[in-house]
């Protein structure tokens, strides 16, 4: 972790309330991306891989429409590519959780479970939301992010409920990865300024569905709940794990390489 | 772990033109629930269907190739099967 949070530049602090805001949707839904499409060519049964690679392209599309709508509320001149591509890791503002490394299928599973329950309450309650551009861009995610929270939750309740390796693995991963589930409904100093403002919904009144569908899917896959654990806070901060950099370095390999270069 | 635990399942999709369902290709799958959805993510990916069915191929019985002589060579050469030969009428329209 960096010990130090990067003041906001001139330009963030003049833009709309709401850019740092869809700034940390784009980077979420990115990082995701980019860490689900790692999965390209090794996915553990090919059906999968495509499933893998069909979610990492939901999320990279929906990372675009945020990255425009952000570009355009910060009125700088600044493209989604230079968003995306050309700022460091400590501004980025992606969650924790989302950059975490794949690890094992398992582990790939509840990182995926852990977003996709949060994701799909915040776009149900973007959707309804006063800003029509947002509202547009969460209700066409809702459909994509619906079918990825029936995935991930498919597949925790088959290695939950598998056999006692897939069962093992999937504790190993609950127990590392939980500890990040709490920063997504924690809101920042920014969020709950836009809560106020009503612009974001309220994380407290999302949590109850989503504590009902945790706990649906635990006890399909047989799975005791897990005990409360201290939540890993940071990203949405710029304070991130050592992994962002490295995802960062391969991501933004070819804009650093060869800037400007276009398809 | 490898596919070859899990079963072989047929994919057939509806097409939104289309009335029937079409045999598209096949898949793995540990049940029909996951069969369904893999059909999904592996053969709807450019709008192909809004329907789909996935059947075990283990319960497709198919015909013998080797028996393909006595099975379907008689009719080739029973062309009044066909109904060619009939005059039809002018008033009778799409036929």
């Amino acid at each position: 972790m960096l010990p130090t949070q990067p003041e906001p530049t001139a330009a963030v602090a003049t833009a709309s309330p709401l850019f740092p805001f869809v700034l940390q949707l784009a980077d979420t839904s990115l990082i995701l991306a980019h860490r689900l499409s790692e999965w390209c060519g090794h996915g553990p049964v090919l059906e999968q891989d495509l499933a893998l690679a069909n979610i990492a392209l939901d999320l990279l599309g929906e990372a675009r429409s945020y990255y425009q709508y952000a570009a355009e509320l910060e009125g700088q001149g600044r493209t989604e590519d230079d968003l995306a591509y050309l700022r460091p890791a400590v501004e980025y503002r992606n969650p924790l959780l989302v950059e975490q490394p794949n690890g094992d299928f398992a582990h790939t599973i509840v990182r995926q479970f852990l977003f996709d329950n949060f994701h799909y309450q915040l776009l149900k309650g973007l959707k309804d939301g006063p800003d029509a551009r947002l509202a547009s861009i969460a209700e066409k995610s809702l459909k994509e992010a619906a079918y990825h929270l029936k995935w991930s939750s498919e597949w925790i309740i088959r290695l939950g409920d598998g056999t006692p390796e897939s069962r093992q693995r999937l504790d190993k991963a609950i127990a590392k990865l939980w500890r990040f589930a709490g920063e997504l409904t924690t809101p920042t100093a920014a969020e709950t300024h836009l809560q106020e403002l009503g612009l974001v919904p309220d994380y407290a009144a999302l949590l109850p569905a989503m504590q009902a569908h945790t706990a649906h899917v635990l006890a399909e896959a047989t799975v005791p709940e897990p005990p409360a654990v201290f939540a890993q806070q940071g990203g949405k901060s710029g304070r991130h794990s050592e992994h962002l950099g490295y995802l960062l370095t391969e991501l933004q390999y070819l804009q650093r390489t060869y800037p400007g270069l276009t398809w | 772990m490898n596919n070859f635990e899990w079963p072989l399942w047929e994919v057939f999709i509806r097409s939104k033109q289309g009335l029937d369902h079409k045999h598209v290709g096949s898949l793995h799958a540990a049940d029909a629930a996951m069969a369904m959805q893999n059909a999904r993510d592996v053969y709807t990916r450019r709008l192909e269907g809004v329907s789909i069915w996935v059947v075990e191929s283990k319960h497709i019985h198919a015909s013998n190739p080797d028996e393909a002589a006595e099975f379907f060579d008689p009719a080739s050469d029973k062309v009044y099967r066909h109904p060619t030969f009939y005059d039809v009428p002018d008033s009778i329209k799409h036929m």
